[in-house]
């Protein structure tokens, strides 16, 4: 398996990236990992005539705190990720979902930026983006904006990313002391993606939950944020019942499509049960316990 | 389409390429480089066959662009060998019967060559997770661990 033909340019700076997209507009990919666009090329799925190769840019890489924020560039890998002292101390559920992304060889080549970009609901990061609240920096040819993580995804393979733009940064509030996250994600083996995975993050003031944010992978037609199941248990001293009941509100709202990971019906039930962990996990951890 | 000069070095030695843009970096290895050692299994990025090391990291060749080794540091299967003795991880591989149809095995060994430099006395629950881009359909893989257990021992003791 090949790609079609493409004409290969690979830029060293932001601008010059900028300026080719712009100048070949949608004739042109951007290459980051390259281990969901070249597969498609592969498959001619994608059969972009400019690939820009985005590696070469080292201001995209890195992860850094500046103003109460983690700033990770979009070209940052996975094991990079992972190996980064300042994300276990200050957003843990960032690093822990990495690892459980592809394989050590593919960890080394995907980058959060492509995962987040491609669209692809089988993708953890826009879950876990829209968790831990996170923004996009978006860089085009009229200059930067920085949007939500909450509502980028659109659909499959469809975001807020517009013709003429690259996503450059995320940045990620620093949970404030009495936060506590989770995250559990079903798969079936080394390398696949979830059947259904969900992450939660939440802020106790006291046994109060002040603020939570509960996100699914995999059972939509883009990552899901479950708003309704959040409602239900803001303001509230989470238990068992509660729970429960935000997990049906969880798995209202997904969508999974029947593949090989497992029918509809399974693939939600699966999905309330990933919820059902990740809350406890996240409460049992605010608690620090 | 216009063929693009590349250079890099590949086991040790400087080698050069023309290529398209679209081949990828394990074709190149194999068919114009003639180390074929490195081989071509799922072609998806799964099954880790095609496993070499690129400027100090295990990638997947398959799924990388020839044109993205420039001027890189390749390492495949065929430079773990110096001066014609095999290299502790083969070594061990025999030893511990870490293969059957040995079609997985260059790419196992090039992945426990870069495993064990970054984790240079792994526990067993280590060497599972480190060598997990690489799947086996022969051995059910305790013989594979057992090699990569032996191999570490072998280097720390050197």
């Amino acid at each position: 398996m090949i790609p079609g033909t493409f004409e290969y340019h690979a830029p060293t700076s932001l601008a010059d990236a900028l300026s080719l997209l712009g100048q070949y507009g949608e004739e042109a990919k951007i290459l980051a990992g390259g281990h969901s666009l070249l597969p498609m090329m592969k498959l001619r799925f994608a059969e972009p005539s400019h690939l820009i190769d985005i590696n070469g840019i080292n201001e995209l890489r890195g992860v850094r705190e500046e103003g109460g924020q983690i700033r990770i560039g979009a070209m940052t890998t996975e094991n990079q990720l992972i190996a980064s002292q300042l994300l276990w101390e200050k957003c843990p559920l960032i690093p822990e979902a990495a690892k459980l992304i592809a394989d050590p060889q593919v960890r080394n080549k995907g980058t959060i930026g492509g995962d987040i970009a491609h669209g692809d609901p089988g993708n953890d990061h826009p879950a876990i983006m829209m968790a831990v609240s996170a923004s996009f920096v978006l860089a085009g040819a009229n200059g930067k904006r920085t949007v939500a993580a909450d509502g980028f995804f659109l659909g499959t393979y469809y975001t807020l990313l517009e013709e003429g733009e690259i996503l450059i940064e995320i940045q990620v509030p620093v949970p404030p002391a009495g936060s506590g996250y989770g995250f559990s994600k079903l798969k079936r083996k080394t390398g696949d993606f979830a059947t259904a995975a969900a992450a939660a993050q939440l802020q106790l003031s006291g046994d109060t939950c002040t603020q939570i944010n509960i996100t699914m992978t995999n059972v939509g037609a883009s990552a899901l944020k479950a708003t309704d199941a959040e409602q239900h248990l803001r303001g509230k001293v989470i238990d068992e019942a509660l729970i429960s009941e935000a997990a049906e509100k969880a798995m209202a709202i997904c969508d999974p499509a029947e593949d090989l990971r497992g029918d509809v019906e399974y693939k939600t039930n699966m999905a309330g049960e990933m919820v059902r962990r990740a809350i406890r996990q996240a409460l049992s951890r605010a608690k620090g316990e | 389409m216009a063929k693009t000069h590349i250079q890099f070095m590949l086991n040790g030695q400087e080698v050069e390429a023309l290529v398209e843009p679209r081949e990828l970096l394990i074709h190149v290895i194999r068919e114009q480089l003639q180390q074929t050692g490195s081989h071509i299994g799922c072609e998806t990025s799964h099954c880790g066959a095609c496993t070499v090391d690129l400027n100090g990291e295990s990638l997947k060749s398959c799924t990388v662009l020839a044109v993205q080794a420039n001027g890189g540091d390749v390492l495949t299967v065929e430079g773990l060998s110096q001066n014609g003795e095999p290299h502790a991880i083969q070594a061990a591989f025999m030893q511990e019967h870490g293969l059957q149809c040995g079609f997985c095995t260059p790419g196992m060994m090039i992945r426990a060559y870069r495993f064990l430099q970054e984790n240079p006395s792994p526990t067993e629950d280590e060497i599972r997770h480190g060598m997990s881009g690489n799947l086996c359909r022969c051995t059910g893989y305790q013989n594979i661990i057992k090699a990569v257990q032996v191999a570490a021992e072998k280097m720390q003791s050197e």
